[in-house]
């Protein structure tokens, strides 16, 4: 195969890990501290991506055009709004729900996905179709023989690497990163030991809505569209990369979410159907995954107690 | 004898009174055809169930299903086509009433995995679809009579079901529920790029014919002329029937009896020496059968077959019946589907926003009322047995 060609397929796929990643941080985030799968993450991410386009509309008519400024106050605002709206999520209709069954959970975060996602479909100006989303970053390229290497790419792959660069430094050097951790490891120690259990739920889950957010923003920006469904997609996919790499672990979800990506990049170039198929074949993917291992690569350790 | 009255069963009458006056109301409901009126009429009717519910009318209610379920059964089949028969001439409610009797079909085989067997499926729709498109492809390549069809319909949900299997025995809980929704969007991106099942477009069904009987012909009884949904309404009715003393059979059986264990405690249940993975499979293939079944019946009723009736969010809609109604009891599923299905149709303004409205309504269920509108009650292991 053309060797330009492999450069741009590698490239897609980074770009796809990157943002898958991204989602399946948070599904861990959450699976950490609480053991339980928000299904509507996704629509979360979705949101954000719709926040952002607002903010850009309204910038725009506010007369500001410099695309720096844009960029920033778009980010700004979806981040803050889809942490604002997680940790609402958590403490309305997750936390209250702790003591029913885990099927109950489960459905309710579906039905708040859906919610979300039908509000942006009804209630957004002519939600149900695709939007346009703004190039805001700089367009151009670089030739490397018959590759060409596009500076938003680049800046879209090293702010997701920072992004999560910045989440493990927190998570690893900051006092709130390590009642983060203690919690997900041993909640009832961990209220003795005077964390305010309540208060680090509703922030864990900021946290990762945030990080939905700028996912979405990132999608945005790379594919110049976005739609009410994208969301569910890479909510799933997402979902499917933490369970790669084994839930409750953030260095499996970035794994998970990189070799997703490639498992994808790989099925487009090799199955000669697979341009229409690629959704189709990425959630057969799923599929066997889940056959294969039915907890992840990184299994969770678990016991049962009878 | 002393223990007679303890031991005697409940009038039929509270259970008679009710299924008569829901007939009534489902009527006059049906037959409204001013936004306005069928607003009042709504509220009306939740202001009526809420003031039985405060007066506590619905225990003896409850009581007269509970004991005396055959006569009932027998009297709601009859009021259904007391109902269908006031609007013999009427097409669109007639669609309207086979569409509500096959969800209910439909939403029974979900109850039979989700509510009995305790295993997730959120791609209902898809399998509903399975058997519709079985339909539309079977009629337009093949001569199978169309009473296989249907068999064969049910068995294509079943047979595709299992394909999910493998992943749906060995995971549990959430990452159970992944598998099947991972399933929904795979099945409709599927429809869409097929161009061999028509693609986004969809494809035509063909009338039923059954016993050299075309049902898209209007019935003419002498001077009466019925619609020719009334044939297809007929079909439903007698499906419904069919599946639901299966379901309910079940349910008061050993099977029944294993199934429930299983969904409350798997570790229990297989310290006890019951074979999860076998019942787990029953479960979840009958349960897709009886979908398909449903799906089918629904292609050839509705005579179109498009991807996008099949949908993840349909998928949510059979579960919000299932949780509206309270999961596990069949006579809930059957009120929760009348709701959901008329109400939005009657109710123009809000057909747009079904999706939304219901999923809401599942949220406050779940907040509020986790059992539903309807729980199951204790199982009822001899006749007349209070718990």
């Amino acid at each position: 195969m053309d060797l330009g060609l492999l450069a741009q397929y590698v490239m897609n796929g980074l770009m796809l890990g990157m943002m898958y990643a991204l989602v399946a941080v948070g599904f861990t985030l959450f699976f950490g501290v609480l053991d339980i799968i928000k299904f509507s993450h996704g629509d979360v991410l979705t949101v954000g991506a719709f926040t952002a386009l607002a903010t850009f509309i309204a910038l725009s008519a506010l007369g500001i055009e410099s695309s720096v400024v844009q960029l920033l106050v778009m980010l700004l605002a979806a981040i803050g709004a889809m942490a604002f709206l997680g940790a609402v999520i958590a403490r309305a209709f997750v936390l209250p729900l702790r003591s029913a069954p885990p099927l109950n959970t489960l459905l309710i975060t579906l039905m708040i996905g859906t919610v979300l996602r039908e509000m942006v479909r009804l209630f957004y100006p002519d939600g149900a179709n695709p939007k346009p989303f703004p190039r805001l970053l700089p367009a151009d390229s670089v030739n490397l023989g018959g590759f060409n290497l596009r500076l938003d790419n680049v800046i879209l792959l090293v702010a997701g690497a920072l992004v999560i660069v910045c989440l493990q430094l927190v998570l690893n050097k900051t006092k709130l990163g390590l009642a983060i951790r203690a919690v997900a490891q041993d909640e009832e120690t961990t209220k003795i030991m005077g964390v305010n259990f309540n208060r680090i739920v509703l922030v864990t889950f900021a946290i990762g809505s945030g990080l939905a957010a700028f996912a979405g923003v990132m999608n945005g920006l790379y594919y110049n569209e976005i739609n009410f469904g994208i969301g569910l997609y890479l909510g799933v996919v997402g979902f499917s990369a933490a369970i790669i790499g084994g839930l409750g672990n953030i260095y499996g979800a970035i794994l998970g979410g990189f070799l997703f990506a490639a498992l994808q990049t790989i099925g487009a170039v090799s199955l000669p159907f697979a341009s229409a198929y690629k959704d189709v074949f990425a959630f057969a993917v799923v599929i066997a995954i889940m056959a294969w291992r039915p907890t992840g690569l990184i299994p969770e350790k678990t016991s049962e107690r009878v | 004898m002393t223990g007679k009255s303890k031991t005697s069963v409940a009038s039929i009458l509270p259970g008679a009174v009710t299924l008569v006056l829901a007939t009534v109301y489902l009527i006059v409901l049906l037959r409204v055809e001013n936004q306005a009126t069928i607003l009042a009429l709504l509220g009306v009717g939740i202001a009526a169930v809420v003031m039985a519910n405060w007066l506590g009318w619905f225990a003896s209610v409850g009581q007269s299903f509970g004991e005396r379920e055959g006569p009932l059964g027998l009297l709601a089949v009859g009021l259904a086509v007391v109902v269908a028969g006031y609007f013999h001439g009427d097409h669109f409610v007639l669609l309207l009433l086979c569409t509500v009797l096959l969800y209910t079909l439909a939403t029974l085989g979900l109850n039979l995995q989700f509510g009995f067997a305790g295993v997730l499926n959120f791609a209902g729709a898809s399998f509903f679809g399975i058997g519709a498109y079985t339909a539309a492809v079977l009629n337009e390549h093949t001569s199978i009579p169309h009473l296989f069809v249907l068999l064969i319909g049910g068995g294509m949900a079943a047979l595709i079901g299992s394909l999910l299997l493998l992943p749906v025995l060995r995971t549990r809980g959430h990452y159970a529920a992944v598998v099947t929704i991972a399933f929904a969007l795979l099945f409709k991106t599927f429809l869409e790029v097929n161009d061999l099942l028509g693609g986004p477009q969809g494809l035509q069904v063909k009338s039923m014919v059954l016993f050299g009987w075309s049902f898209n012909n209007n019935i003419e009884i002498g001077s009466l002329e019925l619609s020719f949904y009334f044939a297809y309404f007929i079909a439903s009715v007698l499906l419904l029937v069919g599946a639901f003393i299966l379901v309910r059979r079940l349910e008061r059986s050993w099977i029944g009896l294993n199934l429930d264990a299983l969904r409350l405690d798997e570790t229990a249940a297989q310290c006890f020496g019951l074979n999860i993975v076998r019942w787990k499979v029953t479960a979840f293939l009958l349960g897709n059968f009886l979908i398909g079944v449903a799906g089918t019946l629904q292609g050839f009723v509705t005579g179109f077959v498009q991807p996008n009736s099949y949908t993840f969010a349909d998928s949510l809609i059979f579960v919000s019946i299932l949780l509206l109604g309270g999961i596990g009891n069949p006579w809930g599923v059957a009120v929760a589907t009348i709701i959901v299905v008329i109400v939005p149709e009657k109710l123009q303004v809000i057909q747009e926003y079904r999706f939304l409205l219901f999923s809401s309504l599942v949220i406050m269920v779940l907040l509020f009322r986790p059992d539903g509108l309807l729980p199951r009650s204790v199982r009822n292991y001899f006749p007349g047995w209070r718990p």
